[in-house]
């Protein structure tokens, strides 16, 4: 094989990311006889994108498997997708989606992909979800070890910096390697390249200076660069810019690459304070998807983008525990201090919540009915009184997950271009394009269905394209 | 690493383990852990007897290093296994054993109690080491009382150390966190020593590297396990043959004792050679370097007295019979010597752990 001066190489297809829709692109393509080159900009160890962070993948099921219990029909996924979005989704791509996942888990077995068993674990989503055994790097780790075995060329370290497009054709992608830039040409492209959620400079562009309080989950090597090639190139862009799911996350996280190990558990165990220490949203409002999805933006509102939750004695041991150990004091006070909060407004914070509790019965499996009355903002569910110590503090920020900004794409996972017309032989798949589907909000597992499912759609018609 | 910083990194490992969970259905160690909130240097022993050190959830995991968070849970739990033997060694200044015991140390053993019995079986026998030529009868070299006390003793201190150790460790764990009781946990715990079934609990094969799953190591791993079992069965029928019936050695070639022998001592030559074989292809990452002394100690001392034994069944008729069989009986001696203050220990310490385990899943 060639090395890297790649003028005199011409692949059938090119796919830019080596998540897993660039992987699942490029086995779909391989598997029809195409010839394949994925362009990965992280070393080996980072590869995969986002989905090294990943654990499962919604699927459809009509019935019991090993993996899956029940069933889980296409209607219910639709109607679950649109709870999330609020409406807001292409339902003839939605439906594509849904329809395709079903077939998934086998596709993906025959990569050498395994899933943990359903019966095992203390899994809550064993109805929806099939979970990897092991996660998502372990899947990326099959993947990339098919691709191997199957003569599918990988080339890490690889940052794509430009695209030759003309006219929705696609010629070929100049990228840099070690400092060096060379040119790798194909009949056609699949874009797999993510969001931008790791280019900080973009964050800024949207959010101001309040992005530099931003935590990234995930990645750092998603930069949203092929989208913006790809955007400037006269494609058509799908999703808000201004759009991004993030979770709140223990404040003391590595601004990137945190992963699942940041998240924190406990809001609805106690109150959640500002930097003033005063509360600002309802803790006991709902059960931990819906809690999750909007205590990130919550935070991300609040003055220095900062707030605190704070539990008593009661809460231990009723939520996954944290990576970081939470900080401990005997009184509120002590605690307010070493937050670095005003001690005088937390104990006064503190008080009034007490105060306004009203006696119930503790039932954090349902919407109890402990509950404040005379706040504002009141807690409506699993108030109890923030009496006991020893008092733990975790401090939160908003952790971004993924931007929902990406390419319009079709039912054949071609890119559509500004003038309406599809291009003549780019694609795309994965996060890049899941804003079509999903343009606010989420459900556990969908981006991964999203990407499997366009990776295979997109890799199969990209190598049909490259064979005529 | 230092003790307290051990400790420290191990409980770093597990406390993010613990928030994340992707690895829960590989082994024991993940569904143990979960059940812990916190990790004494007692939880964390528990939970390093427990891995079988097979390296899947350091392929798999997204904080493995160079990521900052440095997440190497076979790594981490194999030097924390260490501590562990050590910490519940008995006597207990033989625990820098552990870390001081090498080949040389091994052979050396060896070799001085190989000299100590020529000599010893040279004054016996009036200077004349080649008297009984021929007749296959080794207590004709090494009397049978003294072949009783001498193997008696030492078979005995190393139960003895074994068993303090595993009592101790057994009796931290209880302490720990004290289940039920259950026969049923106890056969669960045995089958899965035996079985080595969390090689394999995955699914597929044990691994050997990313993605490369083999079945070898297991079956290597039961060669020598069953090898040992087999010979250890063979002096013990063969003792029963002399104290009960009268059966005096040697013993034809179709014998139980002979047949044992034999079956055992090709599973330990076949095992512990494939295992030195597996062992070079590993990962280093997945590897303490601090224990390489004494696993090399112990494996070449457990093949010498296999192949010694071998080939002293094939030659007893001869003249070199009476050497061959100080040489292995020097070597048996060494290696029981030896045997709690090495790599065997992991058997027994990893057995409690699963027995431990059992227990704990029973109603989970």
């Amino acid at each position: 094989m060639s090395p890297v001066n790649g003028d005199q190489e011409l692949y059938d297809v090119a796919v830019l990311g080596g998540g897993n829709a660039g992987l699942c692109a490029a086995l779909t393509a391989r598997e029809s006889g195409a010839s394949v080159v994925v362009l990965e900009c992280a070393p080996r160890h980072y590869r995969g994108g986002n989905s090294r962070h990943t654990r499962n993948l919604r699927c459809m099921h009509a019935e019991p498997s090993q993996l899956l219990t029940e069933s889980y029909a296409e209607d219910e996924f639709f109607s679950d997708l649109l709870r999330v979005t609020g409406n807001n989704t292409d339902e003839g791509l939605a439906r594509l989606v849904i329809r395709g996942s079903a077939g998934c888990p086998d596709w993906m077995r025959r990569y050498g992909v395994r899933f943990q068993s359903s019966l095992r674990g203390t899994l809550h989503l064993a109805r929806t979800n099939a979970f990897f055994l092991g996660g998502g790097k372990a899947l990326m780790n099959s993947y990339y070890a098919a691709a191997e075995r199957l003569g599918i060329r990988v080339m890490y370290d690889t940052e794509v910096v430009g695209l030759d497009v003309h006219d929705g054709g696609f010629r070929a992608a100049t990228a840099l390697i070690g400092g060096r830039s060379v040119s790798l040409r194909a009949r056609a492209a699949v874009i797999a390249g993510g969001g931008f959620e790791s280019n900080l400079e973009w964050l800024r562009e949207i959010w101001g200076q309040a992005a530099d309080n931003f935590i990234i989950r995930g990645t750092p090597y998603n930069k949203g660069t092929l989208l913006r090639l790809m955007l400037d190139a006269g494609a058509q862009s799908v999703g808000d810019a201004h759009e991004c799911h993030a979770v709140a996350v223990d404040a003391r996280a590595p601004k990137f690459d945190g992963g699942i190990v940041t998240r924190l558990d406990c809001v609805s165990l106690g109150i959640v304070v500002n930097a003033h220490a005063r509360r600002f949203y309802d803790e006991g409002e709902d059960f931990w998807p819906k809690r999750y999805a909007i205590w990130g933006s919550l935070v991300a509102r609040q003055p220095d983008q900062i707030a605190f939750s704070i539990v008593d004695a009661k809460a231990v041991g009723k939520f996954m525990p944290s990576v970081f150990p939470p900080i401990a004091a005997n009184s509120i006070r002590e605690l307010a201090v070493l937050l670095g909060l005003p001690p005088d407004g937390l104990e006064t914070t503190v008080a009034a919540f007490n105060a306004a509790v009203r006696p119930g019965t503790f039932d954090h499996g349902v919407l109890d009915d402990c509950r404040t009355d005379g706040l504002t903002p009141e807690k409506t569910h699993w108030a109890l009184r923030i009496d006991s110590p020893p008092f733990w503090g975790y401090p939160l920020r908003p952790g971004i997950t993924f931007t929902y900004l990406g390419l319009k794409v079709d039912e054949r996972a071609r890119v559509l271009m500004r003038g309406g017309e599809t291009a003549r032989n780019i694609y795309a798949a994965g996060e890049v394009m899941a804003g079509n589907i999903l343009r606010k909000g989420y459900i556990a597992g969908v981006g991964m269905t999203i990407g499997t499912v366009f990776g295979r759609l997109a890799g199969g018609e990209a190598a049909r394209h490259a064979s005529r | 690493m230092p003790a307290d910083e051990l400790i420290g990194h191990g409980r770093h490992v597990m406390t993010v383990c613990n928030a994340c969970r992707y690895c829960e259905q590989y082994c024991p160690v993940f569904p143990a852990m979960e059940r812990r909130l916190t990790f004494t240097t007692v939880d964390l022993a528990y939970l390093a007897n427990l891995c079988h050190n097979c390296g899947e959830c350091l392929y798999a995991c997204q904080y493995a290093p160079p990521h900052e968070f440095g997440i190497d849970v076979p790594k981490t739990l194999a030097q924390i296994r260490l501590r562990s033997y050590e910490d519940y060694c008995w006597p207990r200044f033989l625990a820098a054993a552990f870390r001081r015991h090498n080949l040389l140390t091994g052979f050396g053993l060896a070799a001085g109690l190989i000299a100590l019995m020529l000599a010893a079986t040279l004054v016996v026998n009036g200077g004349d080491l080649l008297r009984p030529v021929g007749s296959g009868d080794f207590y004709a070299v090494v009397p049978h009382e003294v072949m009783i006390v001498l193997f008696g003793s030492v078979f005995l201190f190393a139960v003895a150390a074994l068993g303090i150790g595993a009592w101790r460790f057994w009796q931290d764990m209880e302490a720990a966190a004290k289940p039920a009781r259950g026969l049923g946990a106890l056969v669960r715990g045995f089958r899965d020593v035996l079985t080595l079934r969390h090689l394999h609990a995955s699914g597929a094969d044990c691994t050997s590297a990313e993605e490369t799953r083999t079945p070898w190591r297991r079956w290597f791993h039961h060669c020598t396990f069953y090898g040992f079992l087999f010979c250890f069965a063979s002096t013990s029928v063969a003792a029963v043959y002399h104290t009960v019936f009268g059966w005096v050695a040697p013993y034809g070639y179709t014998s139980l004792p002979v047949v044992l022998g034999t079956a055992g001592g090709a599973g330990l030559v076949v095992g512990i050679a494939g295992l030195l074989i597996e062992r070079r292809r590993r990962d280093p990452a997945l590897a303490d370097p601090a224990q390489d002394g004494m696993d090399q100690s112990f494996i070449a001392l457990l093949f010498l007295a296999a192949f010694t034994g071998l080939l002293l069944l094939l030659l007893r008729e001869r003249a070199v019979m009476s050497t061959l069989l100080i040489i292995h009986l020097g070597v048996v001696l060494a290696l029981f010597l030896t045997l709690p203050y090495g790599k065997f220990v992991h058997g027994i310490y990893r057995t409690a752990a699963l027995v431990k385990y059992a227990k704990e899943s029973v109603g989970a």
